[in-house]
């Protein structure tokens, strides 16, 4: 019922929304990028601050003297958190505005609709989200983490310095959560921990009343171990999730939560005196020491005109996407797809955590993890940062994955290369 | 003789004096290095130069750890020499002294990670144990507990000896016995431990007693299993009392959001989309007045939510009777065009919301007063929760009390049952509609700002509540208030017995099965008014 209004509502916004910004008219001396990302309905919390520092980097780079020698035009559209209107504004994007490549997606539901679009009319579609994995389009360039480059590490940390032997898997009720919890399940089992030191547990989107799994977890985490959760919870829940934890009084020392969906900018809805100690797991804070994130943050506080403005991981992830794609581009002298989707492989730029990333041949990026602990101030105390770490596209953890290999450079250029057939395509054993 | 002899006293006590003051110094000298490890940059290495600081027992050490849990204490990037910095002003942490010529802006703060701060917990613990102040004393007892680190019982023994407070004696002798649980120690006194953790009776001994059965000898086997089994079943009890007070305060949530609908929907008949927003608008009027208390009049914070309630009221209550006067009264009678009229505003609300405030949450403060638990038997209860079913309950009854008692209350229940006749009696009904519409608003403003402490404050704060508003009024029978309570309460109750069995997604998908079971068999909800006006 809730669903169907948030798609009404969101597909009207998007009607409204759509005719104000695709009135955006060509020049023939400019390269048009798409920037997707939902500017209303229920993904708008997340998505805008994307699109913001999508405009950003373009409006740089055209202070740079642009790409090829032609400046770059941002064509933004709205797809008002609406899946099937993803599809919709992609092929808009590509057919009539005849966009070089398009920033954007958050959801994986957002990124699954818009695969086929990119695939039959042969475009580029850089995703900067951290994301369950188990996919691989020769049109997508993944860049943000892989669960190898988010969870595996986090659990590690968990186990390793934290000496945590119990776990709850708590997360909201879709796709994303629940592969990365079977992947997490599967790692843990392989690593030793009894079945029944982990439940797994599921919520809807929007939750607020978190009195009887806060409750529950208080139980689960009383039974003689160390007891951590870890949390795929998305969005909104989030905040009233982590005021009932602090409500309730679990503080990190006793119970830490370990969460892959809580950045900065979820915290700025929050008083996270409660919460000093929990943990995130990302490949970028706000807080990483490094003159390449320091210059990005006084960026975009120029930029947004606003110097409380906070940085997170898919911003990074944006601006590794960006650039990587600004290089391939100039490697290959046009924006031709083929093109570009060849010179790419390969391509190193830096990162903004004092390193590189490097564009795989299987789409994914490498990316350090880093574990990052709540402060009183709504930033993340680095507490562990890892190499960097390859994006593992199928999971070596599901049965259904670990055979597969994804390489788009020729003469392989597959997706889903079964090792164990020898064959491209289908499932693994 | 006696020269000499006094001669030699004076020495001897000169050197004494020496000797004192040296050993001041050497302790001085003797903590300095130590507390410049805490400068390291690994963790373990700074774990381990708090138990060095804390193994001195230095009366200055209790401090030194204070001030780096408030992350007062600097040291370069690269580790090194440790500095207290506050207020821009470089000091040493150990004798407070200015240093000169070390600027703030080289050092930085010395990072806490979950073990440290365990570490630290654990010093300050062992430090305080023998402090002159009960308090003290009585916070490391429990911190000793929590611990549960087996190197503090011979320090636990020391204290318990001297201990005379009978409060914080029987705390030190949970966390001794709590302690005696991990070691070897006799069958004798692992039973005695055994009988003062199970008698605490809460979720933390049975932690304790089922972590202890693994390493029980086989004799005491039986003897915590029977204790655990005991907890277990009272604990039992106590967590179907917990579901009664769990689906209480959800029902008190869905009361609020839903009572204003109960009159604009259930009173005056109109299906009124854009309630959610009404509620939203509540919600960011807490934020603007809790942000204008806190720049004019910071003293005050702790009241602002006093200040919103009524400032709320009156702006939602008005954005209602301009939406009535603007937008309503030109379509009544006709739901369907009422229902996409309501629903496009609620669209702009949102989208003017956001584009005032911008997409992500805004932070509403909770006041110290809402935060936090305390204990009934065996039931942990939220402040915030509490204070929102008494809120709930009180706008409930005052809003009961309005309509019978009120003549407003009377004319809206005259219009309502019969608007012809109300109007020939002299009854203004247009005045009274728009009235109507602007309380069922302003009640809605008011759930916004109890909300506002327990959701997110966002664009789409409203349309999580929407759904369930339209069920807790169609469920408790259109028009009537005693109804709507009913039916929140009901519904509050029902979601929360069967989210632990179910778990929260399916839960939820059986109350909507079950309400539309429900209304096939009794299509007025619970209680069906009677009136000629329902013809």
């Amino acid at each position: 019922m809730s669903f169907k209004s948030h798609t009404l509502s969101a597909f009207l916004a998007g009607a409204l929304a759509t005719t104000a910004f695709s009135a955006v008219n060509a020049a023939d001396d400019t390269i048009k990028v798409g920037v997707l990302h939902s500017l209303s309905g229920t993904m708008a919390i997340s998505e805008t601050t994307l699109k913001d520092a999508m405009l950003m980097l373009i409006d740089e780079q055209n202070k740079k003297g642009g790409v090829l020698g032609k400046k770059l035009e941002a064509v933004v559209v709205d797809p008002a958190s609406d899946w099937p209107l993803f599809a919709e504004k992609a092929r808009e994007l590509i057919s009539v505005d005849k966009v070089a490549a398009v920033f954007g997606c958050w959801t994986s539901s957002s990124r699954k609709s818009v695969l086929p679009v990119f695939e039959e009319l042969n475009s580029i579609l850089f995703y900067p989200v951290q994301y369950e994995g188990e996919e691989s389009s020769r049109n997508i360039f993944y860049t943000g983490a892989a669960p190898n480059q988010q969870a595996i590490p986090a659990v590690d940390y968990l186990m390793a310095n934290e000496g945590v032997e119990r776990f709850v898997l708590e997360g909201t009720d879709y796709v994303y959560p629940r592969t990365t919890n079977k992947i997490l399940e599967a790692y843990l089992l392989s690593k030793g921990v009894a079945k029944e030191d982990i439940i797994v547990n599921y919520t809807p989107f929007g939750f607020s009343d978190w009195q009887t799994e806060v409750a529950k977890i208080k139980e689960f985490g009383s039974a003689g171990k160390k007891t951590a959760v870890v949390s795929t919870i998305n969005g909104d829940a989030n905040v009233p999730f982590y005021k009932e934890l602090g409500n309730q009084g679990i503080k990190a020392t006793d119970i830490p939560v370990v969460a892959f969906s809580v950045g900065e900018e979820e915290l700025a809805g929050l008083d996270t005196k409660p919460l000093v100690g929990h943990l995130a797991a990302w490949n970028y804070f706000q807080s990483v020491d490094a003159p390449a994130n320091a210059e990005f943050i006084k960026e975009w506080h120029a930029y947004t005109k606003n110097d409380k403005r906070v940085t997170n991981d898919p911003m990074e992830a944006a601006y590794i996407g960006f650039n990587a794609w600004v290089k391939a581009v100039e490697a290959a002298g046009t924006t031709d797809t083929d093109a570009v989707l060849d010179t790419i492989i390969g391509t190193s730029v830096p990162n903004l955590s004092g390193g590189y990333a490097t564009v795989m041949p299987n789409h994914h990026i490498t990316k350090p993890v880093l574990i990052g602990e709540i402060q009183g101030d709504g930033q993340f105390e680095i507490v562990q940062q890892t190499p960097q770490v390859v994006g593992d596209e199928w999971s070596d953890y599901l049965p259904d994955s670990k055979d597969l290999i994804s390489d788009w450079r020729k003469p392989m250029s597959c997706g889903n290369f079964n090792v164990a057939t020898g064959k491209c395509g289908g499932k693994g054993s | 003789m006696q020269l000499i002899s006094r001669t030699v006293r004076t020495m001897v006590f000169l050197l004494g004096v020496c000797l004192v003051s040296a050993a001041g110094a050497l302790a001085q000298d003797g903590l300095k290095p130590l507390v410049d490890g805490l400068g390291a940059t690994a963790f373990p290495q700074k774990v381990e130069a708090v138990k060095q600081l804390a193994a001195t027992g230095d009366p200055k050490v209790p401090e030194i750890l204070d001030k780096l849990s408030a992350g007062a204490l600097f040291a370069p990037k690269t580790g090194g020499a440790v500095y207290l910095v506050e207020g821009g002003v470089v000091s040493d942490p150990v004798t407070g002294a200015p240093v000169e010529g070390v600027a703030a802006g080289s050092l930085q703060k010395i990072r806490l990670n979950n073990m440290l701060r365990g570490a630290i917990g654990d010093a300050m613990s062992q430090l305080t144990l023998l402090s002159p102040d009960r308090n003290a004393r009585l916070s490391a007892a429990q911190a000793l507990l929590a611990s549960g680190d087996t190197e503090n019982l011979a320090l636990l023994d020391g204290a318990l000896a001297k201990e005379a407070d009978a409060e914080v004696k029987a705390a030190m002798e949970s966390a001794r016995a709590v302690l005696i649980l991990k070691t070897d120690a006799s069958a004798q006194d692992k039973k005695a431990a055994i009988e003062n953790v199970a008698a605490r009776g809460d979720r933390g001994a049975l932690n304790i007693l089922t972590a202890a059965l693994a390493t029980a000898p086989p004799e005491l086997v039986p003897v915590i299993q029977g204790r655990i089994d005991g907890i277990a079943s009272s604990l039992a009890v106590w967590d179907v009392v917990q579901n009664v007070w769990y689906g209480l305060s959800l029902g008190s949530v869905l009361l609020l959001a839903a009572i204003g609908l109960a009159i604009t929907f259930g009173v005056m008949g109109v299906i009124n989309m854009a309630h959610g927003e009404m509620v939203m608008l509540g919600a960011y009027t807490t934020y603007v007045v809790q942000q204008t208390v806190a720049s004019l009049a910071p003293g005050l914070s702790t009241f602002s939510l006093a200040f919103a309630v009524p400032i709320a009221f009156l702006f939602t209550g008005l954005v209602g009777v301009a939406i009535e006067r603007g937008i309503i009264r030109f379509l009544y009678g006709r739901p369907l065009e009422t229902l996409l009229a309501t629903w496009g505003l609620s669209l702009i609300l949102q989208q003017t919301i956001r584009s005032i405030f911008g997409p992500t949450n805004r932070q509403v403060d909770n006041p110290s007063w809402m935060s936090g638990t305390f204990d009934l038997g065996g039931l942990a209860i939220t402040w915030n929760r509490m204070w929102i079913i008494a809120f709930s309950l009180a706008v409930f009854l005052a809003l009961l009390t309005l309509l019978k008692r009120s003549r407003l209350g009377l004319q809206m229940r005259a219009v309502t049952q019969n608007r012809r006749m109300a109007s020939s009696m002299g009854i203004r009904t247009p005045m009274v509609d728009a009235m109507t519409f602007g309380l069922g608003s302003g009640i809605a403003g008011i759930a916004g700002v109890a909300l506002s402490q327990i959701d997110n404050v966002s664009p789409n704060l409203g349309q999580n509540y929407i759904i369930d508003s339209f069920m807790v009024v169609v469920f408790g029978g259109v028009g009537n208030l005693w109804g709507t309570f009913v039916g929140a309460m009901t519904l509050g109750i029902a979601n929360k017995f069967l989210e632990p069995y179910a778990g929260a997604v399916l839960g939820k998908i059986l109350i909507l099965v079950l309400i539309i079971l429900f209304i096939q068999r009794r299509p007025r909800g619970l209680f069906a008014l009677k009136g000629r006006s329902i013809e």
